[in-house]
């Protein structure tokens, strides 16, 4: 004792049902501190900070704050303890307003009264450097901007014991800046600060100790001068890992998809697509960067024959004949049958690609089962492939008839991403293909997908984290609300660069009115 | 004529009132309680049988609690039911739109029960109840309404069951848009994971709207039984109004203070082919679906807008679990 911990863990256990999410985990935050919990997927962070925010109770373990013991069983526990959580997912309700969101579930007179609430909020902006405006309405608002409204929500119950869960994973690289800047003001005001990230580098320039968790049991904490990249993804994995992808130079390239001038249009008369025009080319792997949700879904599904165009043409150089098709005018079917192949990892999951209550041999059939000659169904081959790729790419699962529902996240993309290239595909398209995977199983398909280049795959990979664009690709087009706003050489640009781009208002925008 | 027609027309729209106010409070907590029309149909009944039941009792009536007793049996009723629903799909987690379908076959069902019970009682030629002592207490009205002329006739020429109707709804649309527990239901319809987040207790949330949603959704059984038809229940004589009132939610897109307008034009609808002179009766069909026509229209428009503030609450129909990962 003696020393300012604000909060402090011991021996924390919480399992569901047969499953140990965390085992005996320890930890310390000293007020005027930054902690970053690090560890895979599945490690156990969100469940622990789950139970110090009183979603979740634990079966065993004490949680002392201030050096004096509690129990924390709902979130009013949590609050009037001074803990406030920052959800990955974020906890707003869409149709009100920020002040509404922020002082929801407060106690107060029956009757609220807004524009006090704003004056507070306000002045809690100003003391922290953020900009928000309290009257309007969430749906209307940007992600970081939601983000904010999350933050400001849980200084407003007055927090000095903040917990973000992954706050990077959906900001640009200019806001993740800004947001680390805020949070070293809180730092520096004395609040104990615990950020759960999966970005190595931010855990290395934001944070003063790291705690790692390796399945959901605790590893060690270190002080962040005294460790490197290195030492934490093996304090993470457990051994040694190899962090380089190993990007050949790209071989006998010939243009193999044309995307020219396309554009598409929603109901609401709103251009998802603008003008876009790019080529991918075989044994290259064309990298598209972006903020979520500037296009790259209608892109890709248009290249897919999923989204009708309104302009444009799509040209596809096949290989094996040299002719030239149009894929505007075909079916979405023919144009699988000419190798056009997309993976798309959407923010669910499962929401695309896999029917999550059928098992990993009938989601293979899913591909194939127009391949029959008789009525009947035939599992022998999609059998085998479940098998194969269960086997190839280390998919954890009791067995292949398992339900695509009951795997993890990581386990469910590699199933996805396994189909798909299966098929020996001409152009690969895989939108974000490692979202929300660790890293070990992100290497795995990062090889994957350079393997496929080196046989000389066309690769169209749409990814968030820029330091992995950058590695992997070839080349990067940057899209910003639906218009090409750049095309780079992944490798000489920097990350700057292409976060500048990301964010470019691209000129026509003010002229049109 | 026109004034006959407005009265008649509020009339009619008093029990969809009371049915729309209750089911939206009900949707605002995020359960999408399709059996409105059964709970109706129990608000009227155990109003009629505490009304029976003391009729038979008594030699004359004390006005006071001729209206007490059946007020009190209904609300005893109606919040059964509601209390019924809630712990089907609140507790038990079970599917709110087959659990809803079921309340009302069940509501009706129960209904018919008792009401024939107790016509049998009466041992009377007709297949009906009447009640006509409660039925005088329900329907007093105000002394000098009829001094007024036209203006009496259409704004004060109602029972007090009707003006409490508007007036729930005014209360609702208030308790909604300025309280802070209004804030904090319409954050459970919303999105339940951040209301539980923000240490409100969704289920106290969902029970309390289910329950009090069901006892204004009974009055407007009550209101019909008692003043609409004059004291005389009769099996499904209630017709298809719970329905109507579930669409007239649809149509005030979830405002109550809309659904004052609303449940007049709905009652309007409802009975304008009594007031057009010589109409086949498969005209007067086709006119009483207009409200139901209506009510598709304004479906149309409003998922065309799609404006955010038009649209249900956006966790109608789903149960919430805390822990669900």
């Amino acid at each position: 004792m003696g020393t300012q911990a604000a909060i402090e863990l011991k021996n924390i256990t919480k399992t569901f049902g047969s499953v140990v999410a965390n085992k005996d985990v320890c930890l310390t935050v000293n007020r005027g501190e930054i902690l970053s919990i690090l560890g895979e997927n599945g490690s156990g962070k969100t469940t622990l900070m789950n139970m110090i925010s009183g979603i979740y109770f634990p079966d065993h373990g004490q949680i002392f704050i201030d050096g004096n013991e509690v129990v924390i069983r709902s979130p009013k526990d949590a609050f009037n303890y001074k803990i406030g959580m920052i959800h990955q997912h974020f906890k707003l309700v869409d149709v009100f307003s920020a002040a509404e969101n922020i002082i929801l579930g407060l106690d107060g007179e029956d009757k609220f009264n807004v524009k006090q609430s704003a004056e507070k909020i306000k002045k809690i902006s100003e003391q922290y450097g953020f900009e928000i405006d309290p009257n309007k309405k969430i749906y209307e608002m940007s992600v970081s901007e939601k983000q904010t409204v999350e933050i400001i929500k849980v200084l407003y119950r007055g927090a000095d014991i903040l917990i973000l869960d992954e706050p990077t994973a959906v900001l640009t690289p200019q806001e993740a800046q800004k947001l680390f800047s805020v949070l070293r003001r809180m730092r520096d005001d004395g609040k104990a600060i615990i950020i759960i990230t999966h970005k190595l580098h931010e855990v290395l320039s934001l944070s003063d100790k790291v705690a790692v968790l390796r399945k959901g049991e605790y590893i060690g904490t270190v002080t962040t001068k005294d460790t490197d990249e290195s030492q934490l993804t093996e304090m993470m994995v457990g051994k040694k890992v190899d962090l380089n992808i190993s990007r050949s130079k790209p071989e006998s390239t010939a243009d193999r998809l044309e995307v020219k001038n396309i554009s598409c249009i929603n109901r609401e008369g709103v251009k998802l697509l603008d003008d876009v025009t790019f080529t991918a080319r075989s044994g290259e792997i064309l990298g598209i960067a972006g903020i979520a949700g500037s296009g790259q879904r209608e892109l890709l599904e248009s290249i897919a024959g999923l989204q009708k165009l309104n302009e444009g043409n799509i040209l596809y150089h096949d290989p094996k004949t040299g002719k030239i098709d149009n894929l505007r005018d075909k079916t979405p079917m023919q144009i699988r049958d000419l190798g056009v192949r997309l993976s798309f990892v959407p923010e669910d999951r499962l929401g695309m690609g896999l029917v999550g209550n059928m098992d990993i041999i009938d989601n293979m059939m899913l591909r194939s089962y127009r391949k029959g000659k008789s009525i009947f169904l035939q599992r022998k081959q999609p059998k085998d492939l479940a098998k194969k790729i269960i086997e190839d790419l280390e998919v954890v699962t009791p067995d292949a008839n398992t339900p695509v529902r009951r795997l993890s996240g990581g386990n469910v993309q590699k199933v996805l991403v396994g189909r798909e290239i299966a098929a020996s595909p001409t152009v690969l398209m895989a939108a974000y293909p490692v979202r929300g995977l660790d890293i070990n199983s992100s290497y795995l398909i990062y090889n994957l997908l350079n393997e496929q280049k080196e046989n000389g795959v066309a690769v169209i990979f749409v990814g968030e984290d820029l330091d992995v664009l950058l590695e992997l690709c070839d080349r990067i087009v940057v899209i910003s609300s639906g218009k090409i706003s750049g095309a780079v050489d992944a490798r000489t640009a920097t990350k700057e660069e292409i976060g500048l781009l990301m964010t470019k208002n691209c000129g026509g925008e003010t002229n049109e009115h | 004529m026109i004034v006959a027609f407005i009265q008649r027309a509020v009339v009619q729209g008093i029990p969809l009132l009371f049915g729309s106010t209750g089911e939206i409070i009900t949707e605002k907590s995020g359960n999408l309680n399709l059996g409105t029309a059964g709970v109706m149909y129990v608000g009227g009944i155990s109003g009629v049988i505490g009304a029976f039941l003391y009729e038979q009792s008594v030699e004359t009536v004390n006005p006071a609690l001729a209206v007490l007793i059946p007020l009190f049996s209904s609300i005893l009723g109606s919040a059964f039911m509601g209390l019924l629903y809630s712990f089907l799909t609140v507790t038990l987690r079970a599917n709110q739109n087959v659990t809803g379908l079921a309340l009302t076959t069940f509501g009706v069902g129960f209904g018919n029960f008792f009401g024939g019970s107790l016509i049998k009682l009466l041992d009377s030629d007709t297949p009906s109840i009447t009640l006509t002592q409660t039925s005088n207490c329900f329907k007093q009205t105000l002394p000098f309404a009829d001094k007024l002329g036209w203006f009496g006739d259409i704004f004060l020429s109602y029972s007090f069951l009707a003006y409490a109707a508007i007036i729930i709804a005014l209360l609702a649309s208030f308790f909604f848009n300025r309280t802070r527990a209004g804030l904090h239901l319409r954050a459970v319809g919303e999105n339940p994971a951040t209301a539980d987040a923000a240490g409100i207790n969704v289920s106290k949330y969902k029970y309390l709207s289910t329950c009090i949603g069901s006892i204004i959704a009974g009055f407007g059984g009550l209101y019909y039984v008692m003043d609409y038809a004059c004291g005389v229940w009769s099996n499904d004589g209630f017709g298809d109004r719970g329905w109507l009132a579930i669409a007239l939610v649809i149509f005030a897109v979830w405002k109550p203070n809309f659904s004052i307008l609303g449940s007049i034009l709905f009652g309007g609808l409802f009975i304008i082919h009594n007031y057009i002179p010589n109409l086949s009766i498969s005209m007067q069909e086709m006119f009483k679906m207009t409200p139901y026509v209506v009510t598709i229209i304004v479906l149309i428009i409003i998922s065309m807008r799609r404006k955010r503030e038009t649209q249900p609450p956006a966790s109608l129909g789903l149960s919430y679990f805390r822990e669900e990962r």
